[in-house]
């Protein structure tokens, strides 16, 4: 019964939607059909959730005659994985997916009470009309709640135990608000084309959204590479895999966007390429799910191979891209006046930002589609690996930091002279300083030591201006704290990923009990194993002995079969340290009558600050906007009474102003 | 020729020409690292490259696997399971599913002696998965070897939504 209760509820959302998609156009103005655009959207949001608390009782249920549920689920499954389950597999993902997109419709709804009502209508239109593909992709190709009747099985084939770990419950929702919230600033613009909205007001109304998305893709992403690092036990934090590529390239054009539209924000330019990033990283976002969901590429990531999910996704994907391209191209206007700035201002450094953006995205965009692209060619079958990538990504990384650090200090429009010596001066003697420290401690790495150094360098300055400010009693603004937390977090994690992925040891030795081996600073011992029996799992665990001086320790590193299914995972042992991890994982056994183990022992300094850097960043992003959207709210809450009393404007909900 | 035009013709031929050398350079390097994927009997009639890295994919053959007694260094034998072979030479540790009778895509350099010698080796992600490279190969095994179904179409891969 519950089953059907929620494919009803689906249902629903897929009729609401069609209903709130009529308040695009013109005729439902004249008809008063945009009064029902808000109902709509609360009633998509309410169905959408009650299907998904559906698919989640399913699971807490053990209903296994519920197709999803069979095969991602077991009656020995922890009840917090039974939970998180639901979003384990394509159908529940995508169910996720939709719950979160009709969320971000009912934000946009409750925060956008300024907007002018034809706006917000055209917005809310956009939103409902793409919740409607959605809700048909689910509805025809995915559903979760088909059944299995009368042939139930009576038990579970059990969740792939790559997922029975706290990363699945808190990676894909954080990554799905991320991936999906960019929708919003793709109503906006769309809206800002269709209601010739494209002055100034729409890239302050589109900017919170396209901050607050942007904030939560970068931590999912970061998530998702802290989970591959402790979780599939090779020690590695990315992998260029065409999937990480698929969210890597929406946060490309994300954060290309977040900078346009900051210059378009406080001086009026950039203003049509706003509006075409802010349609780029949502269609960036669909050719991602496109990726995921077909099949046509592999990874660790894909889903089942079916074609008719794949033609549906990239049909539903020309016709929202060709769509707003299309409207792009005929709506947009050329403005005739200029504005001139010099080069040592923000909006050469914003413009110069751009660049390097819309490059990575360029090379991760071929590096992902290349592939595909050759093989439809010439029938041969290609792979790109990590080298193209960094070859790449190297040199934009130092580039972005170098472009970065003197950033906070410069002024719009023209830089004052005394301001850039200012600016040289700080870069000039902090420079040497810190080349000459990290010299002096070993590190044989030029790219670790530059990435230390500029990274160090940017930190500085920021910390400067904002210290500056404050000195001289000038406004520290939101924005401004925003900004440079987020600089300072993209700096931390640059340095991260320069420092570990140019100075760690990584040693693959065979070991015996008893026996010794050296990685980095660190000797390990190898004490043996012990055989270990869970309920869902059977262990056999390597015991080691890691010792520095006076600093002993122990890792127990484990390799696991799962009794449903019989797979096998290796569960990393971790000494987590914010200058240095100590990561050990067991290989195949090589004698098991004597104890010889294969052995991966990875010694990797500096590998937190990649996160410790992503989650500044999105704190920079959420800082700059999070009081203004809560005032905005409370605001509204505190107007309501008044919009009750004025009931000439029977919209309720959408009472402009 | 007014001042804002001129302004804008700049522009624009400055963008054309940093997206030139932009694609320019994403081309060059795509053209050094890309690798190519060859089945086993494109490598047995020496259609494969020697001395560049290149993937080969194919069933781990029953028995074929050696390793050695003092260090980590592991030889194996590819096969399309219809008489063509590569032998195979790696040194690290396997993934978890690398078992013999398996599907798996081996990249290395090819040496003029034939022997393939390996960097990385990668497995299927879990049982029911296989790399799309192989897919072609198995269901051509499959088809000769009745019974031993490398690929299990009833059921659909558990995997893990991004």
């Amino acid at each position: 019964m519950i089953p059907e209760i929620g494919h009803f509820a689906l249902v629903l959302v897929l009729a609401l939607s069609a209903l709130g998609f009529f308040g695009v156009f013109q005729f439902s103005q004249k008809y008063g059909l945009h009064e029902l655009v808000a109902p709509s959207v609360v009633g998509q949001f309410v169905f959408a959730a009650i299907a998904f608390v559906c698919l989640v009782s399913s699971f807490l249920a053990d209903d296994f005659s519920v197709e999803y549920v069979a095969s991602h689920s077991n009656t020995l499954l922890p009840w917090y994985y039974k939970i998180s389950a639901a979003w384990g597999g394509h159908e529940g993902s995508f169910l996720l997916w939709i719950l979160i997109m009709t969320g971000w419709m009912t934000a946009v709804l409750a925060f956008s009470k300024d907007l002018p009502t034809a706006f917000q209508v055209s917005a809310l239109g956009i939103l409902c009309a793409i919740n409607l593909g959605f809700v048909l992709f689910s509805l025809l190709t995915s559903n979760p709640f088909e059944r299995l009747i009368p042939f139930t099985p009576n038990e579970g084939v059990d969740l792939n135990p790559l997922l029975q770990d706290f990363g699945l419950i808190v990676h894909p929702p954080m990554l799905y608000l991320g991936y999906v919230g960019l929708v919003v600033p793709f109503s906006f613009a769309l809206a800002a084309l269709i209601t010739g909205e494209q002055d100034l007001r729409w890239s302050s109304w589109t900017k919170p959204w396209a901050n607050v998305s942007w904030a939560f893709l970068t931590l999912g992403i970061a998530l998702g590479s802290w989970w591959a690092y402790y979780e599939l036990g090779w020690g590695g934090w990315w992998f260029w895999d065409p999937v990480e590529n698929a969210s890597f390239m929406p946060w490309l054009a994300a954060t290309a966007l977040l900078h346009s539209l900051s210059v378009t924000n406080q001086r009026g330019i950039f203003k049509n390429w706003s509006l075409l990033l802010a349609i780029t990283a949502f269609s960036l976002s669909l050719l991602g799910a496109f990726i995921v969901r077909s099949g046509v590429l592999t990874s660790v990531h894909s889903f089942a191979v079916d074609p008719e999910r794949g033609a549906f996704i990239l049909a539903f994907l020309g016709l929202v891209v060709g769509g707003a391209l299309a409207t792009f191209a005929v709506r947009t206007r050329v403005d005739e006046f200029s504005v001139s700035y010099s080069i040592l201002s923000k909006e050469s450094f914003l413009l110069l930002n751009n660049g390097f953006w819309i490059f990575g995205l360029l090379i991760v965009l071929w590096g992902t589609l290349s592939p595909l692209a050759y093989e439809a060619v010439t029938g041969a079958k290609i792979s790109v690996g990590a080298p193209f990538f960094n070859a790449f990504f190297v040199p934009l990384g130092i580039a972005l930091l170098i472009s970065m650090s003197p950033v906070s200090m410069l002024s719009w429009k023209r830089t004052p002279r005394s301001r850039v010596k200012e600016a040289g001066y700080l870069c000039v003697t902090f420079f040497p300083v810190v080349l000459i420290l990290l010299l002096l401690q070993v590190i044989d790495s030029y790219t670790a030591v530059i990435s230390l150094s500029l990274g160090f360098l940017v930190v500085v300055t920021h910390i400067y201006s904002i210290v500056e400010r404050l000195r001289k009693k000038q406004e520290v603004t939101r924005s401004f704290v925003g900004m440079s937390v987020a600089h300072i977090g993209f700096a931390v994690c640059l340095i991260g990923i320069g420092t570990t992925s140019t100075t760690s040891v990584e040693r693959d030795v065979r070991m015996e009990a008893q026996g010794i081996a050296d990685i980095g600073p660190y000797e390990v011992r190898f004490l043996g194993t012990k055989e270990i029996e869970e309920v869902n799992y059977h262990a056999t665990q390597g015991v080691f002995l890691i010792s520095e001086k006076s600093d002993v320790f122990e890792l127990r590193a484990e390799k696991r079969r799962y009794k449903s299914g019989g797979a096998i995972m290796t569960e990393a042992a971790i000494k987590p340290g914010l200058f240095s991890d100590m990561y050990i994982s067991l290989g195949d056994p090589i004698d098991i009558e004597t104890g010889v183990w294969a052995v991966r022992l990875h010694w990797k300094p500096f590998v937190r600050w990649i996160w410790v850097g992503a989650i500044l960043m999105a704190l920079g992003g959420l800082i700059s906007v999070l009081r203004l959207e809560l005032s905005r709210f409370f605001f509204w809450r505190a107007r309501r009474p008044n919009n009750l009393k004025d009931r000439s404007d029977k919209t309720g909900l959408l009472t402009g102003s | 020729m007014n001042v804002k035009r001129k302004q804008r013709l700049q522009v624009i031929l400055f963008s054309m020409t940093a997206l030139a050398v932009a694609l320019y350079a994403i081309f060059t390097a795509f053209e050094q690292n890309m690798n190519i994927f060859y089945p086993p009997h494109e490598v047995k009639n020496g259609l494969a490259p020697v001395g560049q890295n290149i993937r080969v994919g194919g069933m781990v053959l029953d028995g074929s696997v050696k390793r050695a007694k003092s260090d980590l260094s592991v030889s194996f034998i590819l096969s399309d399971l219809q008489g063509n072979d590569v032998a195979v030479s790696y040194s690290g540790i396997l993934p978890d599913l690398f078992r013999e009778g398996q599907g798996i895509v081996a990249e290395g350099v090819l040496g003029s002696d034939g022997a393939f010698v390996a960097n990385t080796v990668l497995a299927k992600h879990d049982e029911n998965y296989m790399p799309p490279e192989l897919s072609d190969l198995a269901i051509a095994a499959d088809q000769k070897a009745v019974g031993t179904s490398l690929v299990d179409k009833s059921l659909s891969p558990n995997i893990f939504g991004d």
